[in-house]
């Protein structure tokens, strides 16, 4: 598992080294949390992924729009006790384990489906926390918060400055579901 | 069953020298008789502090709870926004936390002279006698409360989420939570005991600048078309409002807890007007798209903050932490709130 998503991420990186749009030279905050998000592996949840003819690759036209609105999935495969306890979809924006299934969030300033009304705070909060919005719900797995949380005020705030330099685009991800028990 | 305090005491230092920029508790002393809340050694709470029950506790799974607030000598609480009271710098507040008859933690929050605010807890030794601060991750699933149930020690991040919007820190000492008029159905209410203090108290005192006489003509309450109106809505501004609020990190949402002291009538309520009827982005699972609404009248099954309360999961569950156990008490009142007594379009 770890060695796939190592390959994806590799994927990632490259794709998005090529695809991302140069922001302002004069922003050198925005530049570094471009970096930052190239070498951190963000693309590789939240950009969608699709086949190509070398296999998955990051889908750049969709960079960082999370969980694709026009994927809808059927109710994960049911995997019993084990040892295979979570799956992903194809797109690598959607997963299933013991938490449920959650998506990866649309990290474009779109203020309806992203990330838009977002404060700087409320996005350092997230990663310091982990916490939906700051704090709110648990950030769900796979997203790695709590190796996030180690970077500095200035890297996460670098990160969002670039998050906020991103044209918007307006896609709105499901909210996470409940394990099939789990109801009240 | 407990971590050893030693183990806690050594996994503080680290802690609280760890990374830069974490919230620590940097400032609080090592061990809660330390803290100025007992004139020597515990039980015996120094008679400056002064003790005191809000009206609409925060739910917390059942814990029997004990609160004493210190105003510094000479210092006045400053109500000029009369929603959100300012502390002067030194005032310390501590809530103690106990289960089955035994003290789990003590919190503290103490405005220090500079006027930067330091959040700690406190774990209390087998013996009952100390309690020693706790790392500034907290304790998950510290102790037992119940059959497969476990109370969780809060990390500061924990105190700082509920405590520290721009609106106020102050959840439980307030105009409405101190008012001498008290709602006869408010969940988990404790009776005022003669030494507790009150808005009343606080006023007849000079420890309220500048005097609100309004406030003692007309203590404040809710008013709700209906009792258990007037209760719900005033358990949802202490275990509800101090994250949705009109302003704030979660003004984002459109769901209000809070309450104005200027509102006068229940439509006006922002935890009314923003709930009943209304509908938020999140859906019941298994709902149409659209058929749920935050609290629709005359169906409980259909109202998503019901959903919330009830819940113990931890994508849904509201409050998001703090509690491991629903507040049956509570959901029981929204649940004939809902279908008795909020009028059907």
């Amino acid at each position: 598992m770890r060695s796939t998503r190592g390959a994806l991420c590799f994927l990632a990186v490259l794709g998005s080294a090529a695809a991302v749009a140069a922001p302002p030279a004069s922003d050198t905050n925005v530049q570094r949390g471009a970096y930052l998000v190239r070498i951190m592996g963000c693309n590789d949840c939240h950009t969608p992924m699709k086949m190509g003819p070398k296999g998955p690759e990051s889908d750049m036209t969709r960079m960082l729009t999370g969980h694709p609105a026009d994927l809808k999935l059927p109710p994960p495969p049911d995997l019993g006790k084990g040892p295979w306890v979570w799956t992903g979809s194809g797109s690598m924006t959607a997963f299933a384990g013991p938490w449920g299934v959650s998506y990866a969030i649309n990290l474009t300033p779109d203020p309806e489906t992203g990330i838009g009304k977002w404060t700087e705070k409320m996005f350092i909060d997230a990663m310091r926390t982990g916490r939906h919005l700051g704090k709110g719900r648990p950030i769900l797995p796979p997203m790695p918060w709590s190796g996030i949380r180690e970077a500095t005020d200035r890297d996460l705030k670098a990160i969002f400055a670039y998050l906020r330099s991103l044209p918007p685009v307006k896609n709105a991800i499901p909210e996470p579901v409940e394990p099939p028990k789990a109801g009240p | 069953m407990r971590p050893a305090v030693a183990l806690l005491v050594a996994a503080t230092s680290l802690l609280v020298a760890g990374a830069a920029g974490r919230p620590g508790t940097v400032g609080a002393p090592r061990l809660l008789s330390q803290t100025g809340l007992y004139a020597g050694h515990a039980p015996g709470v120094d008679p400056r502090n002064l003790p005191f029950t809000p009206q609409y506790p925060l739910w917390s799974d059942g814990a029997a709870k004990s609160r004493w607030v210190f105003i510094p000598a000479g210092a006045r609480i400053d109500d000029r926004d009369v929603d959100a009271w300012v502390v002067p710098p030194g005032t310390k507040f501590w809530k103690e936390f106990a289960f089955g008859g035994r003290k789990v933690e003590t919190r503290l929050i103490w405005k220090t002279a500079a006027g930067r605010w330091i959040f700690a807890t406190y774990l209390w030794n087998d013996e009952q006698s100390d309690a020693v601060l706790a790392p500034p991750e907290g304790v998950p699933d510290y102790v037992e409360i119940g059959p497969g149930k476990r109370h969780t020690i809060p990390g500061v991040s924990d105190c700082r989420n509920c405590h520290e919007d721009e609106h106020s820190p102050l959840l439980g000492f307030n105009t409405l939570q101190l008012s001498t008029d008290r709602d006869p159905l408010a969940p988990h209410a404790e009776p005022i005991r003669p030494e507790m203090v009150t808005l009343r108290t606080l006023l007849e005192r000079g420890l309220l600048r500048p005097v609100r006489k309004e406030l003692l003509e007309s203590p404040p309450r809710i008013r709700s078309a209906t009792p258990r109106g007037r209760a719900l809505l005033g358990y949802f501004t202490s275990n509800c409002g101090s994250c949705h609020r009109a302003t704030g990190t979660l003004a984002l949402l459109g769901l209000d807890f809070s309450h104005p002291e200027s509102v006068r009538d229940e439509a006006a309520e922002p935890g009314y007007a923003t709930t009943v009827g209304r509908t938020g982005k999140w859906g019941i699972p298994g709902a149409a798209p659209g058929e749920t609404r935050r609290i629709e009248p005359g169906a409980p099954e259909k109202s998503s903050v019901r959903y919330r309360m009830v819940s113990r999961h931890a994508t849904t569950q509201m409050p998001p932490l703090g509690s491991v156990v629903p507040d049956q008490e509570a959901i029981d009142l929204l649940d004939r709130w809902i279908a008795e007594d909020l009028p059907r379009k």
